[in-house]
């Protein structure tokens, strides 16, 4: 856990003050909505289809159990019982009065939580791999330069006021966990030649109406240069990007238009000017922040205790989740347990009180208090001694997130939808929950293997459609709900975008379509290691085409 | 952005005023005295564009009970019930189409 000190505390407790006045203002008249919206929306309240909607950072998906406490209560006190977590690490809660939103960041700020920059045209929460600190495969712990970007970049004058929202993304991980190809700027922590640990640098990545995959501008950037060579990008960012035109506001726009190797030059004639400045990272500012990250005093424990053993030869259905839902940890004798947010037949991410105050009580028994959030909308407890976790399953189980279908057809990503959203142009919800019905058979599952659904209700995307191994797409053609397919995408270290599959279909028919798919793949598939994902790049979208098309 | 009352109205049939109240967001449609229902039934309806131009007008002038009204379209049944006109204005009016998780 990173420990915030008297100056975030201070900054977040003025941030309730300064709202709990605006709030006043604008229930008194005072401000009129034109002027209040700005004001809400830097506190991360949107207007949506029946209510606001309040959403909170967690900055690089790391939570305390304290922490998740608190989301449980402003759940129960101010909303309907329940929150929805997003693809950004945030939390969304659905139902929230204006004239009690001052007394909600009042007691989200209680534990250093807040809405600060998760709207806007600033840089948003600051995303990592929800694995960061404990995954065995990574460099080092991403989540001490997303802090330092965080710190950074937290009400940053110049930065307030972009042509457009700005999300950064870091991964220290050979495997790409948290999607950085598909942010405005994605980091990848990587050693060079010399064994010098640095960043890759890519930019201009995103979804959305007009998608791309983040093209390298710098290849490796030492450490001391993170912070002037971000801010480089910003200002080359803010000074180009179009404000004409919202649609080409975004910087994957300027980088595509401009082409990213011009784009790399102006950032560079911009760094070079700032390079050896004040932001030139003193490494006792690094070690200062890395100090405050607080890791666990792991026990000294082996790997595969014989309880574990037995334990997994003895229950069918703990050995399901064992070998679906936990993973390999740095410590020896200890593990990742991912918490599924995807049950049969029900909303993708959502979390209710009752949930998250039982997750939070289990994160203390064991997992030294620590809760991650991962973009997948799924939760995890990071640091589980291995011989506990047939008794923590027993009680995850118990609560309904251990579901064994992570990374399975299942486990889809979704967005809110037309349920919730005003941007919406059909639902997402229903649709994800359909197909959960379609494949609860786990048997069925576990046969198609590693396959992600992603589901978006608009072409903003926030379901990530165009990198799901299947996306769906929901548009609007003359009042009814369609839903456009591709396939072939994925976000990870070898990010794509899906290619369409054909015409869109309507509501009543995409979840026969996945399950088309899912049959299609089955017998084109070389044998069960070729995933969904191979089997497209192989024999491409045609195949796949016909199966669906022939009868519709 | 345009502002709703700049935007030409085209009205093709039955259609109410609708907005989110300020202080808690709900679903709200504007009456024929001039203030605010949070029930379609108690809706003003209009069919004509000048009609609808008039009750957008008066919704507007509102600045503190209501925000970002705009004109939606509704259907009458022989009985004259009032439904909405779209799936959005179904699931604004009903709530979502999906069970909510905290429901007791």
């Amino acid at each position: 856990m990173y420990v915030y000190d008297d100056f975030d505390r201070t900054l977040v407790g003025e941030r309730v003050r300064e709202f709990r006045d605006q709030v006043g203002r604008r229930l008194s008249g005072e401000l009129s909505e034109d002027e209040f919206k700005p004001l809400r929306l830097m506190n991360g309240v949107y207007l949506q289809l029946h209510a606001y909607m309040l959403r909170i950072a967690i900055p690089y998906g790391t939570l305390s159990s304290a922490q998740l406490r608190t989301l449980a209560h402003v759940a129960r006190k101010y909303d309907r019982n329940y929150g929805h977590f997003t693809t950004r690490q945030n939390i969304q809660f659905n139902w929230i009065k204006l004239e009690q939103l001052p007394d909600a960041t009042a007691d989200l700020a209680s534990a250093g939580l807040h809405g600060m920059q998760t709207s806007g045209n600033c840089v948003r929460n600051i995303t990592t791999d929800q694995w960061a600190g404990v995954a065995p495969d990574e460099i080092e712990d991403a989540r001490v330069w997303a802090e330092l970007l965080r710190q950074h970049l937290t009400l940053h004058p110049e930065f307030s006021f972009l042509p457009r929202k700005f999300k950064i993304a870091l991964t220290a991980s050979a495997h790409d966990r948290a999607a950085v190809k598909v942010h405005d700027i994605g980091l990848r922590m990587h050693r060079n030649g010399a064994g010098e640990v640095g960043f890759e640098v890519m930019v201009g990545g995103g979804l959305g109406r007009t998608p791309f995959i983040a093209k390298t501008i710098k290849p490796f950037l030492p450490k001391r240069d993170l912070l002037s060579y971000i801010e480089a990008v910003l200002r080359t960012y803010n000074q180009y990007g179009r404000r004409d035109n919202i649609y080409k506001a975004r910087i994957k726009i300027l980088v595509h238009e401009l082409g990213a190797e011009k784009f790399g030059r102006e950032v560079e004639e911009e760094w070079q000017s700032i390079k050896d400045g004040a932001l030139a990272l003193d490494p006792a500012v690094v070690a200062d922040i890395a100090s405050r990250f607080k890791y666990p005093r792991y026990q000294t424990l082996a790997d595969n205790p014989p309880e574990l053993a037995k334990a997994r030869a003895g229950d069918h259905r703990f050995r399901l989740w064992l070998d679906n839902s936990v993973s390999n940890h740095k410590a020896p004798g200890y593990a990742i347990v991912t918490l599924s947010l995807k049950p049969v037949g029900a909303p993708p991410g959502d979390t209710t009180a009752e949930q998250m105050d039982a997750i939070a009580d289990l994160a203390d028994r064991y997992s030294f208090g620590e809760i991650r959030v991962g973009h997948e909308q799924n939760l995890a407890l990071p640091h589980v001694a291995q011989r506990d976790l047939l008794a923590l399953w027993r009680e995850l189980d118990a609560i309904g997130v251990a579901t064994p279908n992570v990374n399975l057809i299942s486990d889809i990503i979704a967005c809110p939808g037309l349920d919730y959203c005003s941007l919406a142009n059909a639902r997402s919800v229903p649709v994800a929950e359909e197909i959960t019905r379609r494949f609860k058979s786990l048997d069925l599952a576990h046969s198609l293997g590693r396959l992600h659904i992603n589901i978006s209700g608009c072409i903003n995307a926030c379901g990530h459609h165009h990198v799901g191994h299947i996306g769906i797409l929901g548009v609007e053609k003359n009042g009814e709900e369609f839903y456009q397919v591709t396939i072939g995408g994925r976000a990870d270290e070898q990010a794509e975008l899906g290619a369409i599959l054909g015409p869109a279909v309507p509501y009543g028919e995409i979840a026969d379509v996945v399950e088309d798919l899912a049959a299609a793949y089955l017998e084109l598939r070389e044998g069960p290691d070729e995933i969904f994902l191979n089997t497209v790049k192989r024999v491409g979208v045609e195949p796949f085409k016909e199966r669906v098309y022939a009868a519709r | 952005m345009t502002s709703p009352l700049q935007q030409k109205l085209k009205v093709n049939g039955p259609v109410v005023v609708t907005a989110n109240r300020l202080r808690d967001g709900a679903v709200v449609y504007r009456t024929a005295d001039g203030t605010w229902t949070n029930t379609l039934a108690g809706a003003a309806v209009v069919t004509t564009a000048p009609a609808a131009s008039e009750l957008l007008t008066a919704a507007l002038a509102d600045k503190l009970r209501a925000v970002d009204a705009y004109v939606a379209p509704v259907r009458l049944t022989p009985e004259q019930e009032i439904l909405p006109g779209n799936l959005r204005e179904r699931i604004r009016a009903q709530g979502p189409t999906v069970a909510l998780p905290g429901a007791a």
